[in-house]
């Protein structure tokens, strides 16, 4: 089936079904002092037509939790345990062929860097090409005349004479709307985006953010945004998870994650935001040291040697991810938050 | 703020001779930067924001003679600096002092943190063999690192850390003036506030005087005192950072701000910001007139045809737009 038009006129609804659940998943790394965890047994889920924002610094695994689920992990990085169930179906157990039409056909990626993620020699319309003919069985003809529509869909101008050039020949802003075409060629039923602006400047970056916000609706996907820019999704997303050290630190619905962020590596993130209020020179807040490397991880909280609120048992045991607020939709894995709770 | 500038920019032009085509064969000249003006004031912290390209980091290159002008003058000490050659530069050289980007590849990997920071202060002869280590210790001390990182290597440290030394080699030739090349666009948020009140601090410490260069305007808003916006290699508009932030004239300007988010849900999903159309043209062949005026909203055909005047549009606000000088009485 293939479809010129947008699929979805109305925005999506949110239907509380679960279309990607990661649960227990754990990666690690080889090193030279043999194993080191990166990822400590990481949940999380995007309901159908919900946009979750993933946010964290760099190293905190939220790039290699996606790229892990597509099975797309460099060498001496693994998955250890855990499952990753995408429309019910678990990505690890599936067999190579299965996957590949889950990649580009029914989840559609787009990374941060599209100088190294398109092919140099291979012409714009080929590429977009390429996911179509695989995917969808489509002719040669067929899937060019698709490419045009696409590159129209993302805003490129002249489309269709843009078919015949090489990424070279296009500006970064525009490489990544054609990044964004590829990511949507097969309709996909969730887009993963990878920190896909961080490379373009802020004026470039609010196009594509509102372009992904406006295609989305449209078509009624849902989308995992990876950042480390708490700003730049506000508008954006419906929940956000605040990853820190392979570990999901906070789950909260936007708002509430703004209005009331709960842990305090979430807390130091927002206040180390400046901010339009600020007076010159009023010293930012920041957080002091430097997240865990993978092999040194604490064998408590992995914040709490850098959480200015740290007890005693914050450094010996790890806080599960718990509900905060009525039916948990705000939750938090900290024990002094879950304890000031149950105070109040 | 003293009256008289520290550094007085006028008509700094820098372009640069390209050879394109896959041979080499077509020469052609990349316009980074032309006729800018503009002073720096002792103790002050001024900021050059714009998009890539726009010749911000040229700006601090050429000012610093790293680049060689094209034309133009860099007044400093009653000299024009970029006139001068390496020999007679060296003096200043330790006045004038810059941080980059990028604190992995600017480290030499087999020297020590100490090394690294000693190296000025030795070629400076700015302290003796015997006082060395005690100076080091003392930058280090400044900088917010333990003295016993002198005896590590780069590559042991963090990246925020790493920033820190590249902060403490600067200062270790007790410098006037300090570019601030994106600084700290490679660090993490957390670490990024460290090192933004880490410069804040220094600057009090020291009465440093930073030309801060960046692309992040939440950034650039907490830290400047004045701040200069760029387009496609002149300055579109300088002005205090309330007056640029809260008035803004030009239109590159507007729309610049217009796409910076703000950590509030609620407003970002309501605002509308004003999206400029297009790409930015590229600098072999910038547009004739006003840079902009390609995609300028309110571009007037005079826009395409005389380059605006950099002129005062209040006190102590400067702008380039004709659409700014046209509504301006007299």
């Amino acid at each position: 089936m293939m479809m010129a038009k947008p699929i979805r006129p109305e925005p999506p609804a949110k239907t509380g079904e679960r279309l990607l659940d990661v649960k227990g998943l754990t990666i690690e790394i080889e090193t030279r002092n043999g194993p080191a965890t990166i990822v400590d047994g990481i949940d999380l889920h995007v309901d159908k037509g919900e946009t979750l924002g993933i946010v964290g610094e760099s190293g905190c695994g939220k790039s290699l939790t996606m790229l892990s689920m597509m099975r797309l992990l460099p060498n001496k990085i693994k998955v250890t345990k855990g499952e990753a169930n995408f429309a019910g179906r678990d990505l690890q157990k599936m067999s190579n062929s299965e996957l590949r039409k889950v990649r580009g056909g029914e989840v559609g990626f787009i990374f941060q860097d599209p100088m190294t993620s398109l092919n140099p020699v291979m012409r714009i319309g080929q590429q977009l090409a390429e996911p179509l003919i695989y995917h969808r069985g489509m002719s040669k003809a067929e899937a060019r005349k698709r490419a045009g529509e696409l590159l129209r869909l993302v805003g490129i101008p002249g489309a269709e004479d843009r078919l015949d050039a090489y990424p070279h020949e296009l500006s970064g802003g525009m490489r990544q709307r054609v990044m964004i075409a590829i990511g949507l060629a097969c309709n996909p039923q969730l887009l993963i985006a990878d920190e896909p602006t961080t490379a373009l400047d802020v004026t470039i970056q609010a196009q594509i953010v509102d372009l992904v916000k406006d295609l989305r609706d449209k078509l009624g996907m849902s989308v995992v945004w990876i950042t480390h820019d708490l700003a730049l999704i506000a508008g954006l997303v419906d929940r956000i998870n605040v990853l820190y050290a392979g570990t999901v630190v906070e789950d909260a619905p936007v708002d509430a994650l703004f209005a009331n962020p709960s842990h305090p590596y979430t807390q130091g993130l927002l206040a180390s935001i400046p901010k339009l209020s600020d007076e010159r020179s009023t010293r930012l807040s920041s957080i002091g040291g430097t997240p865990p490397e993978p092999g040194r991880r604490p064998k408590g909280c992995p914040f709490a040697p850098r959480c200015p609120l740290a007890e005693t048992i914050c450094h010996e045991r790890v806080p599960a991810l718990e509900g905060l607020s009525h039916g948990g939709a705000h939750r938090v894995a900290c024990f002094v938050a879950q304890r000031k709770l149950e105070a109040a | 703020m003293a009256a008289q500038p520290l550094m007085r920019i006028e008509h700094l032009v820098k372009h640069f001779h390209v050879r394109l085509g896959a041979f080499g064969e077509r020469a052609a000249t990349v316009h980074a930067l032309d006729d800018v003006n503009f002073d720096i004031f002792e103790g002050e912290t001024l900021s050059l924001v714009g998009e890539s390209g726009c010749g911000k980091s040229t700006t601090g290159f050429t000012l610093l003679n790293l680049h060689r002008a094209t034309e133009g003058k860099v007044i400093y000490q009653g000299k024009n600096i970029v006139e001068l050659d390496e020999k007679a530069m060296r003096p200043y050289r330790r006045q004038l002092q810059i941080v980059f980007q990028d604190p992995y590849s600017t480290l030499n990997p087999r020297m020590t943190i100490g090394e690294a920071v000693g190296e000025p202060i030795l070629f400076h002869k700015l302290a003796t063999k015997a006082e060395l280590k005690d100076r080091i210790a003392t930058l280090l001390a400044d900088v917010g690192l333990p003295p016993r990182f002198a005896s590590r290597y780069p590559h042991e440290l963090s990246g925020g850390q790493r920033q820190r030394v590249a902060i403490a080699r600067a200062l270790a030739c007790q410098p006037k003036f300090i570019v601030c090349d994106e600084a700290i666009s490679a660090l993490d948020v957390s670490v990024q506030a460290q090192i933004i009140n880490l410069l804040l601090d220094l600057q009090q410490k020291y009465g440093l005087t930073y030309l801060f260069i960046a692309h992040d305007l939440a950034v650039v808003r907490h830290i400047s005192d004045r701040v200069g916006v760029m387009y496609l290699g002149r300055l579109a508009e300088l002005a205090t950072r309330e007056e640029l932030f809260e008035h803004p004239l030009h239109p590159y300007t507007k729309a610049l701000l217009s796409a910076v988010p703000e950590a509030d849900p609620a407003h970002e999903r309501s605002r509308k910001r004003q999206i400029l159309q297009g790409d930015v043209p590229s600098p072999l062949s910038p547009p004739a007139g006003c840079r902009f005026h390609t995609r300028c909203p309110i571009a007037m055909k005079v826009c395409g045809k005389v380059v605006p005047e950099w002129r005062e549009a209040r006190p102590g606000h400067m702008v380039a737009c004709h659409a700014v000088t046209e509504g301006l009485p007299g």
